[in-house]
């Protein structure tokens, strides 16, 4: 297995968040040794630098938000370097927490549920009371423009009629200054991963009002990214990459192993949060960060479909792009499929599936003949996302219009035959 | 605008930019309000650490003000160097090293302001020519169901597809490909 590793020696980059966690295991816990892999981890402080780092080759590959290798290989990220990722780290994490403030004068608009359906309702409510007033829109913020985090807080605020372009500001602060921004009251909430909202609810500074698995349910998080071109020269230290990583995330979804991940996270000083909200923010729950459990670490195309849905209902996107060009080009199943046969972990054959309809688990095949359960994957808004009709969903959205023109999509995305 | 925590560097870049006659509007720590920096003091160039957290908050001042873009310089340490030599070739603006004599920072930020005008030249150039290619092609395309539809020759397809565009007050590059999706919905 070791022979015909292009390169043994890699350097991949992650920022200090508890959904880092694979990569930390894997490096100390000997999954990469095994595959023959020496691997160097490098701390980044912005994703916009760890992007920058991979683009020029000095890191090989890293920790990646979802949308990251889509939006560079679309060109909307300013270096336009394309980018693929064959493995997806982490579903969930995600909250949206608001400061004390601001979750008092929505709890007088809430009355018995507390869910993020009904606390999206309430902030509303608020801020049609505030534009009564003549006070200011309250600023929420996020991380990055191309990340899951940014489209998830604004899917929330969608569902109960908010247009996030006009009725609230919007903005980005690096994760590890959310609680002090929050606390300083120039934001009023954020959409951020752990451990920040733990940290926030800890101190008593803000309180969370909606997970990301509410918004919508076992949704991708982080990916481990490669430029498109180093997939291409290093497919055999590619493919060693992802099944130690997959076995990596097999090791953090049992149960036992999540407080010991937790201790490895805070022995190493990745983060620079208390012990207790570390933990808090790995333990397995409803809702909670999923590593591997229901085929966690498939990269599905559909959920690339709908990353460039979002770019396109946000007008971060210009162009018009062929949808399923574009998803096979940065999702690489077939790499998943190769790795996943070194380590004998069952993936599904399918390269796509349906999002929102499955309110409960269902199963599909898997190559190996059997088939495996996969989780929920309902959406807030109660919407049904087919990838073979991206653009019906679309048009169905209230809020939010592409820049791009429907027959030109419609035009981009005509079948070849 | 020069946003470092480290003060030293700060003050050498400073020194450097006024000595040949820039004027630097504001020096932000890394934790200052990008946001409300840029919009209150409008710098025409950013100089920003490499590593800095706020690089985040800058990509989605990028994308918010994509109408006014700006030239940003980044610089990193001398350890970077590398970093520094494949991001110029990667599309940033311009990379400055740590250590790097003062006068040569002036420079360096003429080339990042240069680099970053050809940039943005190239690139409207680019949409522009990739709009035009579009045009034709999608044209072409609709010349030829018209003519296969309509029973007619080429002439008479372009003249009409031209009509029905100016009729909607449309561009014809447009109202092909209106044309076209429609057609794929028959």
């Amino acid at each position: 297995m070791i022979n015909g590793l292009e390169k043994t020696r890699i350097r991949l980059g992650m920022l200090p968040l508890a959904d880092a966690a694979p990569l930390i295991v894997a490096r100390s816990c000997g999954f990469f040794a095994r595959h023959g892999l020496e691997v160097e981890l490098s701390a980044e402080r912005a994703w916009a630098a760890l992007r920058d780092k991979v683009a020029a080759g000095v890191l090989d590959g890293g920790q990646m938000l979802a949308p990251m290798p889509i939006a560079a290989t679309l060109g909307l990220d300013g270096v336009a370097v394309p980018m693929v990722t064959a493995m997806v780290m982490s579903l969930n994490g995600n909250s949206i927490t608001v400061s004390r403030q601001l979750h008092a004068r929505m709890s007088q608009h809430l009355s018995g549920a507390s869910d993020a359906g009904a606390c999206a309702t309430a902030l509303a409510a608020v801020i049609a009371e505030q534009r009564g007033k003549g006070e200011r829109r309250p600023v929420f913020a996020h991380v990055f423009p191309f990340s899951a985090h940014h489209y998830e807080l604004r899917m929330w605020l969608a569902s109960a009629d908010i247009d996030p372009d006009n009725d609230v500001q919007l903005c980005v602060v690096p994760p590890s200054q959310m609680v002090a921004e929050l606390e300083s009251g120039r934001i009023d909430g954020y959409c951020v991963g752990e451990p920040w909202n733990e940290v926030a609810l800890q101190r008593g500074v803000g309180v969370a009002v909606a997970t990301k698995h509410e918004i919508w349910n076992n949704s991708p998080e982080k990916v481990l990214g490669v430029t498109r071109d180093w997939a291409h020269q290093n497919p055999n230290t590619h493919r060693a990459m992802v099944a130690a990583m997959i076995e990596a995330a097999r090791w953090l979804d049992e149960p036992e192993h999540r407080n010991e991940a937790a201790a490895l996270m805070v022995s190493e000083n990745v983060l620079d949060a208390p012990a207790a909200s570390i933990q808090a923010s790995l333990r397995m729950r409803t809702g909670g960060i999923v590593f591997h459990r229901g085929a966690a670490t498939y990269p599905w195309r559909s959920h690339a479909v709908w990353f460039i849905l979002q770019m396109l209902r946000w007008k971060q996107c210009w162009m018009a792009p062929n949808f399923s060009d574009i998803a096979s080009d940065v999702y690489r199943c077939e790499t998943y499929r190769e790795a996943a046969a070194l380590i004998g972990e069952p993936c599904p054959r399918a390269d796509y599936k349906s999002e929102g309809a499955r309110l409960s688990g269902s199963s599909t095949p898997s190559t190996d003949g059997g088939s495996i359960m996969l989780g929920s994957d309902a959406m807030l808004d109660g919407s049904i996302f087919d990838a073979a009709d991206p653009l019906g969903w679309l048009k169905l959205q209230r809020h939010g219009l592409p820049a791009v023109g429907y027959a030109s999509l419609q035009f981009a995305n005509v079948r070849q035959s | 605008m020069l946003v470092d925590d480290d003060q030293t560097r700060l003050a050498m870049m400073e020194q450097a930019l006024v000595a040949e006659g820039h004027v630097i509007v504001v020096r932000l720590d890394a934790q200052a309000d990008l946001l409300a920096g840029v919009t209150l003091h409008q710098p025409d160039v950013i100089f920003i650490d490499v590593d800095a957290p706020s690089r985040d908050t800058l990509e989605s001042l990028g994308q918010i003000h994509r109408e006014r873009p700006r030239p940003i310089v980044l610089f990193a340490a001398r350890s970077d160097a590398e970093t520094a030599h494949r991001a110029i070739h990667a599309g940033v603006s311009a990379y400055v090293v740590d250590g790097l004599h003062p006068t040569r920072l002036s420079a360096l930020l003429d080339v990042a302001i240069a680099r970053f005008e050809v940039h943005q030249a190239l690139s409207r150039e680019l949409s522009a020519a990739n709009a035009r290619l579009a045009d034709q092609r999608d044209i072409e395309k609709a010349k030829g169901l018209l003519m296969k539809r309509r029973k007619i020759d080429e002439e008479e397809a372009y003249g009409m597809l031209r009509k029905m565009a100016m009729d909607r007050k449309q561009r014809i590059g447009d109202y092909a490909r209106l044309l076209l999706a429609a057609s794929d919905l028959l």
